[in-house]
């Protein structure tokens, strides 16, 4: 018996010109709890998608139980005891959960027939070894995100997994739910079972993994023993620079009229009265989990949310945007979280996905201005430093620095006063991050912009607001600023939350 | 599993009411007779809808199908007529071989190609359609030519009784034939894995890909068993009327996909179930044939037919609502 | 960063950047030199493409409407019963007794009612038009569905206005559309060139075929940009049906009839001229130019086939198999 039950050695990976995985080795423990960190782009899921059989890599080795197995596909992975649960679950909502369960054990047994009454016996016995009561005949679709995360553990275990890979396990979870989660995990350990977190939260590893291994750009940066990190070592490794960026604080006159005033705004069920001020040349951050309301937030400033305020004040007017369209006039922006299904027009022009929301600006008469829609986009496609060949190259063929700064672009070209960003730069590399938040700086203190920005990264916030608000439960439960604003003290914030 | 017996249970109430309603306006509605001929006219349209019923929760959509029936039905009877051949059983083994083809034709292009079922089926239905009337001609076989034993086959009534009018009625036999291919077809998405893999690959196609699903056989077998029902169903037509129309179901798709759409299932997959899709055959049958009943000119069916259909998939649409942010 | 847009020359301005347009011009010339190298006495004759030029505009309209249905990800199965029922309203007009004695003393009146008729055609196109664009963009019933069921409704209406028989004895100015002649060319076909250039210049230059790209493209970044998404796709509905009445006026002047079930292999064709023309039936692209392109391309196919006897049913499985051929050839043009 080898030492380790699966072993990747030396795997290379290119899409295109663009290596994912560059000579990278990572070495899973029967029965460990191992750690992948790493920020969105690193290699993570490549790796993933390599070690359950989805991705060929070009170079390397991998090993299961000490011996090569050449090239892994999907189902071989599966019958080595590699399960996957990505962060979209992969359930069936239109199926109940028994089904869900039995699916992957039957089709691995290849069985012809559906055997009802063993699933629903199945699923009640993995829910009772884990401990957990969900109802067997229900729709997954009817199941909150901790359910469908505790459906898909378990047909993980089901199909005799000896390594579960969870990607980002805790993104969708409450404190509680973690607390929960982490209890299966050290339970299914006992069972001689490893687990493989991937994630970018670095207090839940920590608090967790047994062993480490960060990944950065395609490469291996580090690996060892959990107890041999702590947590801004993990950060270096991660981010590879000590975030050195100057802290942003720009004096703020506080008599300065704000731009926006947000009085007692609710959005029912999630966003319980929140009252916000944004000045001039201001970045205000707002932390917190998902869940927290802070995309509602975000999204009934921007008017996309049937929502109530007790007062709503755009440059001293009393006016509460009902629509997109709306939001836009009043000049508010909105930087999704999701920037390629909600942001960006992938086979469109960088033109196109600039002008869209001025179109109708763009009018003479009957038909668009053409040269006024030309000089305005090669305008900002010099200002936002974008790295293409024109303003016709399509969106999808850039990368993630410089697709979010066409949705930067987009919106200072409506005018905006307002800029709310939520995840500003994720999926951005290290490099183009420091360039995008340069950018942000420079809107708010040269241009007068009022930043809104929404973030996971809380060192994003700490080194770039002028003050950051912490959001639980649909309310701001606390405001730091000044000295006070510190990872540390936001970090902890966030955590008594949970 | 419990959202679906609810709509199941929501159709059944509508045709009820329906039923009644119809009732009231024309008591001619529960004679005997009229409900045997209602349930002849469930037979073929019934068998066809299952297999609509399997594309759909695989979240495909088949326009194909009548021409698939017209031309299984049209080159086994033209072939019987050549070689002089009589009998039943091997006659719809043909017809249903010729359906299979025919289907694996349309999953070919749609798995190797990844191009939309509809504007695959679009041009497989053209392709069939054109080939059967090009090469083998347009000539009706009427029952003087049809083959013996196929009309005896198609004319077996299961009992029979005098209506008030002195006439004999009866309920065909073919009843038994839709209900038997309905409890298999029940069968085989409820109860195997083919065809609980249909549902998760409608429900969910890259999902199924990750849970071992092989999605690949899986649409085969979706477009392949969809086009033996096709075939069976048009030789089973044929020999209830007596007689081959290469040009039969014309137009048909809309009726049969508004049936399967009326009986829950959802054009976007993962959901339908045997029994719905039979009742919303019965409804759609039923109300296209009262029509008459009650008086009103035929020339409106067409339009009745479409309102159905427009307020069958405004209810489903508003059932399977994706909010789009 | 100079923009050297400005300076592309006529040519490649008009085909675009797109290879498949390029691709498509190579085929249509094929097809051309095919048709002519097998029957070179008569495909060749000035008669063969005049008759081609006054059969191709209905189908050509139908095409690009069709094309602007699949340019937000939609179809629109309802544009040839859109087409019938506009013709046969307009026939009914025709029909009334003081409208037939009017156009039967001839002179203006019976121009007037001519125009008359256009715009009672056209506003039934229109209606047709909303009335899908309401169900889709408002109810959001998905397209296909939708116009399958509108389809209905519209050739049932035509059945119940016309009773089954075609309506025929349409005034002459209303025939001239489809077959007069205006500088020596066909009047059909100064129509398809003025709905093409209208319908290519609305795509390009205005807001509302930029955002219809765009919904195309992605329909939740379309939101998040603050397109009126609903809208758009409403107009996108009532423009289809606006240029299926107009293919029905050419249809119903070109025979001087009108009936329920006219022209129903057209839907495959103009389905199948859109893809071959480069439209995605996902959405977000599609050329005017590729449209055209396609359609000569088939018109020359399906006129050579007919001077070489081949039935017409034979002609439809052809189109047919060439719509599963382009289906493959898109694929595997396509990267990945």
């Amino acid at each position: 018996m080898s030492e380790y039950l699966i072993e990747l050695k030396n795997i290379s990976k290119r899409f295109g010109g663009v290596r994912a995985l560059d000579d990278v080795s990572i070495a899973i423990r029967p029965g460990e709890i191992h750690c992948l960190a790493g920020e969105n782009g690193s290699g993570k899921s490549t790796i993933i998608k390599v070690m359950s059989g989805i991705y060929t890599p070009e170079e390397g080795e991998i090993l299961i139980d000490g011996n090569s197995v050449g090239r892994l596909d999907p189902i071989q992975a599966v019958h080595r005891g590699v399960q996957v649960i990505y962060q979209d679950f992969s359930l069936f909502g239109n199926l109940t959960v028994a089904e869900n369960l039995a699916l992957n054990t039957y089709l691995l047994e290849g069985r012809k027939r559906m055997d009802w009454p063993r699933a629903r016996s199945m699923a009640r016995e993995v829910l009772a070894r884990l401990d957990v009561e969900i109802d067997i005949d229900a729709d997954v679709e009817s199941l909150p995100a901790s359910g469908k995360q505790i459906v898909a553990i378990a047909r993980a275990i089901l199909a005799e997994a000896r390594l579960i890979i969870m990607d980002e396990p805790t993104t969708a979870l409450t404190r509680h739910e973690v607390d929960a989660l982490f209890a299966i995990v050290r339970d299914l350990k006992a069972q001689g079972i490893a687990i493989l977190f991937v994630s970018h939260k670095m207090r839940e590893m920590l608090e967790i993994s047994e062993r480490l291994t960060v990944f950065r750009n395609g490469r291996k940066v580090a690996e060892g023993e959990m107890r041999d990190f702590d947590e801004p070592a993990i950060t270096r490794a991660m981010t590879g620079l000590e975030l050195d960026e100057e802290p942003y604080a720009p004096e703020i006159d506080p008599a300065a009229p704000p731009v926006l005033e947000v009085g007692d705004l609710r959005v029912a069920g999630i966003v319980h009265g929140v009252s916000l001020e944004l000045r001039p040349g201001e970045i205000v951050g707002i932390s917190g989990l998902i869940g927290s309301g802070r995309t509602e937030l975000a999204r009934a400033l921007f008017g996309m949310e049937k929502a109530v305020a007790r007062t709503f004040r755009v440059t001293g007017r009393d006016v509460f945007p009902r629509s997109v369209q709306e939001a836009i006039a009043l000049g508010i922006a909105y930087v999704p979280e999701d920037r390629l299904s909600e942001g960006l027009f992938l086979t469109q022009s960088i033109e196109r996905n600039m002008v869209v929301s001025i179109l109708e600006r763009l009018r003479s008469g009957l038909f668009l201005d053409r040269k006024a829609m030309r000089d305005k986009t090669g305008q900002m496609f010099r200002d936002m430093q974008i790295a293409a060949p024109s303003p016709d190259t399509a969106v999808g063929n850039l990368s993630g620095g410089n697709a979010q700064r066409v949705m930067l672009g987009r919106w200072l070209l409506t005018g905006a006063k307002i800029l709310i960003l939520n995840g500003p730069t994720v999926g951005v590399d290290v490099g183009s991050k420091a360039k995008i938040h340069r950018i942000i700086r420079d809107l708010a203190e040269k241009e007068g912009l009022a930043v809104l920005m929404i973030s996971d990264d809380v060192p994003e916030l700490t080194g770039n607001c002028n003050r950051i608000h912490v959001m639980h439960e649909g309310r701001f439960v606390a405001e730091f600023r000044g000295a006070d604003m510190t990872e540390d003290n936001i970090n902890d914030s966030l955590k008594a939350l949970r | 599993m419990r959202s679906l017996q609810s709509t199941e249970a929501v159709i059944a109430a509508v045709l009820v009411v329906v039923m009644l309603l119809i009732g009231l306006i024309n008591p001619a509605f529960w004679g005997v007779d009229n409900l045997f001929s209602l349930a002849r006219a469930n037979v073929v349209i019934g068998i066809m809808a299952l297999g609509v019923l399997l594309i759909m929760i695989s979240g495909g959509i088949d326009v194909s199908f009548p021409a698939i029936s017209a031309a299984a039905l049209y080159i086994t009877v033209r072939t019987m007529v050549a070689l002089g051949y009589d009998g039943v059983l091997l006659p719809f083994i043909a017809a249903s071989v010729i359906g299979v083809l025919l289907g694996t034709f349309n999953a070919f292009i749609i798995e190797r190609f990844r191009m939309i079922p509809l504007i695959v089926t679009l041009g497989t239905a053209s392709i069939v359609r054109g080939l059967v009337l090009g090469l083998l001609g347009t000539s009706i076989v009427n029952i003087n030519k049809m083959p013996k034993e196929l009309i005896a086959f198609g004319k077996q009534d299961l009992v029979s009784v005098t209506a008030q009018n002195g006439a004999t009625v009866g309920l065909t036999a073919m009843v038994l034939v839709y209900i038997g291919v309905a409890v298999v077809m029940h069968i085989v998405l409820r109860h195997t894995m083919m065809g609980r893999s249909v549902y998760a690959y409608g429900g969910d196609p890259e999902s199924a890909r990750r849970a071992g699903v092989n999605t690949r056989r899986t649409i085969y077998f979706v477009y392949c068993t969809a086009g033996l029902l096709a075939g069976f169903a048009g030789l089973l037509h044929s020999s209830m009327i007596w007689q081959a129309n290469p040009r039969d179901f014309i137009g048909l798709e809309l009726d049969v996909i508004a049936a399967v759409v009326l009986g829950g299932a959802s054009i976007f997959g993962g959901r339908g179930s045997v029994l719905g899709t039979m009742i919303g055959v019965f409804t759609l049958v039923m109300i296209k044939n009262s029509l008459i009943l009650m008086k009103v000119d035929t020339t409106w069916q067409r339009v009745v037919v479409g309102v159905i259909i427009i307020a069958a998939t405004a209810i489903t649409a508003w059932r399977d609502r994706k909010k789009l942010v | 960063m100079t923009v050297e847009a400005e300076r592309k020359p006529l040519i490649r301005r008009l085909l675009g950047e797109d290879a498949a347009i390029v691709q498509l011009a190579a085929i249509t010339l094929l097809i051309f030199a095919v048709m002519a190298g097998l029957n070179p006495d008569k495909f060749l004759r000035y008669y063969n493409f005049e008759s081609i030029s006054y059969v191709m505009p209905e189908l050509g309209i139908l095409c690009i409407a069709m094309m602007v249905a699949m340019l937000t990800g939609g179809i629109d199965l309802s544009i040839v019963a859109i087409a019938n029922l506009a013709a046969i309203t307009a026939g009914i007009y025709f029909r009334h007794p003081a409208v037939a004695e009017s156009i039967a003393a001839g002179g203006a009146g019976a121009v007037l009612h001519t125009i008359m008729g256009v715009l009672i055609a056209l506003t039934v196109g229109l209606a047709a038009g909303l009335l899908n664009g309401v169900l889709i963009a408002r109810l959001r019933i998905i397209p296909i569905l939708a116009t399958l069921g509108t389809g209905q409704v519209f050739a049932g209406l035509a059945l119940v206005l016309t009773g089954g028989p075609a309506i025929a004895g349409y005034p002459q100015a209303w025939t001239w559309i489809g077959t007069g002649k205006l500088l020596g060319i066909a009047a059909p076909f100064w129509i398809l060139i003025v709905v093409a250039v209208v319908v290519a210049v609305v795509l390009r230059r205005t807001h509302l075929g930029v955002n219809l790209m765009l919904v195309g493209t992605n329909a939740r970044a379309a939101v998040f940009a603050g397109i009126r998404s609903s809208r758009m796709i409403l107009y996108s509905y009532a423009m289809t049906g606006l240029m299926a009445a107009i293919a029905g006026i050419l249809l119903s002047g070109r025979t001087n009839s009108a009936k329920a079930d006219f022209g129903s292999s057209y839907l495959l064709q103009a389905v199948l001229i859109a893809v071959l023309g480069g439209t995605n039936p996902a959405g977000g692209k599609g050329r005017v130019a590729g449209v055209l392109l396609a359609l000569v391309a088939l018109m020359l196919l399906s006129s050579g086939m007919q001077i070489m006897r081949v039935s017409n049913f034979m002609i439809d499985a052809v189109w047919g198999a060439f719509l599963v051929l382009v289906i493959a050839i898109n694929y595997l043009r396509s990267p990945k």
